[in-house]
């Protein structure tokens, strides 16, 4: 009997012990996970058959200056010792620094990050608030002409490659019509005025008030920004659509309707109440593959955001930045993920 | 089809028949049903069309082509397609113009869809295979096995796609072959995750546990009662993610990492052309569209396919 009760309160205890046990697992899978991605980024720039060494010291070093700066970078030390004395360095926030740049690849990725997080964050807000009515349009009117056009509209997005696409808009929109900027976030000579707050030039200049920055930025980002919304609207309003579905065929909605609801009821509070937590959840996930740096538009549109930071610095062999960006990417990815699964247990009691 | 029906009433009351004789009639039946219900739309069938016209154009490229893909002619370079009016009446051939090397854009086009198809066949083999390995021996196998090769997919699920594909070209080398692995590389894991959802859930099924009270051991269960049932959500995985898989090496090819010049690859030639985007809109913006036609046509029929194979989630 003392027994049972006993059991009885550890199992009255469970729920805090649950949630700290699922914080812990949680973040055992997101230390393990990033150990594995150092682990293959750093044996990737090890069996790069280019030599560190050669891109700094150049061809016409003489032999001692190759030795001393090849001690000077470990190399002569195991493969294994190497990747443990960068993983202590990792740990404490220390990357190494940028062979190209110069500056240490933790500033380099703080300066970068921000600009794709701009282009990442309108890009997905314009493929949110068109996606998500279209999905809901196409879902309510099921197999009509309206259904058809959004299902062509999403095929499209999914069939293009971005990288045509983004050429051709230049030239259309920047290049025939001038209607938008061309490459870069802001024109030459508004660079480096508004002071960095954020880093993401559209608020920086906000508050610093600076119109004319803020709209000639605008001018620049509108183009990129929507050819990734287009990306993610395809995608949203796909999910949008089965989600929708699914619950429109539910009973509670023929009860609804016979009840005398209207239709605009219906759909929008009974229906889409129920999607909203799968939908936060897309979101996030498309979110986080336009945060991975969207490399090609990014080289096209020559934005300096981490997509185009780490493939400029794998092409010229500089692994530390290639590694350090790839971590921070893959840790911003892990993160959102981790994020979309919370959601989804916090607001659906069902998933517990 | 319908002339078949006509002439042999027997073939089709066999396939439709609700008490089929044998294990073969019975697949033969069902194949044939997913057959009819695909057959029934309209899109799916389009993209099949389109495929099946890439596979005979790639095939027939030879004789299909108007000229050779790799003859210049500096002379009549950046040639405007034919139906451009600035372009001199007197030039012959070149019907979608020619590239800044003066070569002729649409056989360039015909013989890169050798290179399109040989890229797609090899990832769609490999990428799925692979996936299919791991997901079916984590999820039979469970527990610390399960768990390694789970942790090992998130990390490549972790990694930026196009930067890991890029990072093993640049490891490698560039060139087809190895593009090929790089995409095989960076597409597995979605693989290896529906292969070990689909194991857990079959695993623990009656018929599993009578297989196994035959006698049977994990290879023969896995391989024989596993896999085929893996196969049909692998297979409509496989068709929708074929657009991403050309995209991704026409984003290779457009970065100089992937088909090296003077090979006619799509993203290569968009690659060539977008320095002359400007006044020569014609150089860059024929290969795009052939690259977006094939994807296009993957994207129909694997929306198609899932209506037919995968009736369980109705999410077109």
């Amino acid at each position: 009997m003392a027994m049972a009760e006993q059991s009885r309160k550890g199992r009255r205890r469970s729920p805090l012990f649950g949630i700290a046990k699922k914080t812990s697992s949680t973040l055992l899978t997101v230390a393990v996970t990033m150990l594995g991605l150092l682990f293959v980024t750093f044996f990737i720039g090890r069996v790069m058959p280019v030599d560190p060494v050669l891109s700094i010291v150049g061809e016409r070093a003489t032999q001692e200056q190759y030795m001393d700066v090849y001690l000077e970078l470990g190399l002569d030390k195991p493969l294994f010792t190497q990747f443990f004395i960068y993983l202590g360095d990792v740990v404490q926030g220390d990357f190494g620094k940028s062979l190209r740049t110069g500056f240490p690849v933790w500033d380099d990725v703080t300066r970068v990050f921000p600009a794709t997080m701009e282009l990442a964050t309108l890009g997905t807000l314009i493929g949110v608030f068109i996606g998500v009515p279209l999905g809901v349009i196409a879902a309510v009117k099921r197999g009509t002409w309206i259904d058809q056009v959004a299902r062509v509209i999403a095929l499209i997005g999914y069939s293009m490659p971005i990288f045509w696409l983004a050429i051709l808009a230049l030239m259309i929109f920047y290049g025939k019509l001038g209607w938008v900027s061309g490459p870069g976030r802001v024109d030459i000579f508004f660079e480096d005025i508004v002071p960095s707050v954020t880093g993401m030039i559209l608020i920086d200049s906000i508050i610093a008030r600076d119109w004319t920055i803020f709209w000639n930025a605008v001018s620049h980002i509108i183009l990129p920004a929507s050819l990734l919304g287009y990306y993610s609207l395809a995608y949203i309003s796909r999910m949008t659509r089965s989600f929708m579905l699914e619950q429109l065929s539910a009973e509670y909605i023929t009860t609804a309707r016979v009840k005398g609801m209207s239709e605009w009821a219906v759909v929008w509070k009974h229906a889409f109440g129920n999607i909203k937590v799968p939908l936060v959840t897309v979101i996030a996930l498309s979110y986080a593959g336009l945060l991975e740096g969207s490399v090609l538009t990014e080289i096209i549109f020559s934005w300096p955001g981490i997509g185009k930071y780490i493939t400029i610095s794998l092409l010229s062999a500089d692994m530390n930045a290639v590694m350090g960006g790839t971590v921070v990417v893959g840790l911003v990815f892990v993160l959102l993920n981790i994020f979309a699964e919370l959601l989804y247990k916090f607001f659906d009691p069902r998933a517990k | 089809m319908s002339l078949a029906d006509t002439q042999k009433p027997g073939l089709r009351a066999w396939l439709l028949t609700d008490t089929p004789t044998s294990r073969r009639h019975a697949r033969a039946a069902s194949l044939y049903q997913a057959w009819l219900s695909l057959k029934g739309n309209h899109m799916a069938m389009l993209g099949l069309g389109i495929l099946l016209a890439l596979v005979v154009i790639a095939a027939l490229a030879s004789v299909l082509a108007p000229s050779d893909p790799f003859i210049q002619d500096l002379a009549l370079r950046l040639t405007p397609p034919i139906w451009q009016a600035d372009r001199d009446p007197a030039i012959e051939g070149y019907i979608l113009g020619s590239d800044s090397l003066g070569r002729d854009i649409l056989s360039r086009l015909l013989y890169g869809s050798r290179i399109t198809l040989y890229i797609v066949t090899l990832v769609a083999l490999m990428a799925p295979i692979v996936g299919l390995l791991v997901g079916t021996i984590a999820g039979y196998a469970g527990g610390w096995l399960d768990v390694i090769l789970m942790r090992i997919t998130d990390i490549f699920l972790a990694f930026p796609r196009l930067i890991l594909a890029l990072a093993f070209v640049a490891t490698l080398g560039a060139g087809i072959e190895n593009a090929v692995l790089a995409i095989s590389l960076t597409a597995w894991p979605p693989y290896a995750r529906i292969a070990r959802a689909e194991t857990l859930t079959i695993r623990n099924s009656d018929y599993i546990h009578a297989v196994r009270l035959q006698g049977a051991g994990p290879m023969r269960i896995i391989t024989k009662h596993i896999w085929p049932l893996c196969i049909s959500s692998l297979v409509v995985r496989v068709t929708l993610d074929m657009a991403g898989i050309i995209l991704a090496a026409a984003g290779l090819g457009f970065l100089g990492l992937g088909a090296q010049p003077p090979s006619p690859e799509w993203g290569a030639m968009i690659s060539e052309g977008r320095k002359f985007i400007l006044d020569h809109w014609w150089v860059a913006t024929m290969p795009g569209l052939a690259i977006f036609t094939v994807s296009l046509a993957f994207n129909l029929l694997g929306d198609g396919l899932r209506d037919v194979l995968d009736p369980k989630d109705g999410k077109s």
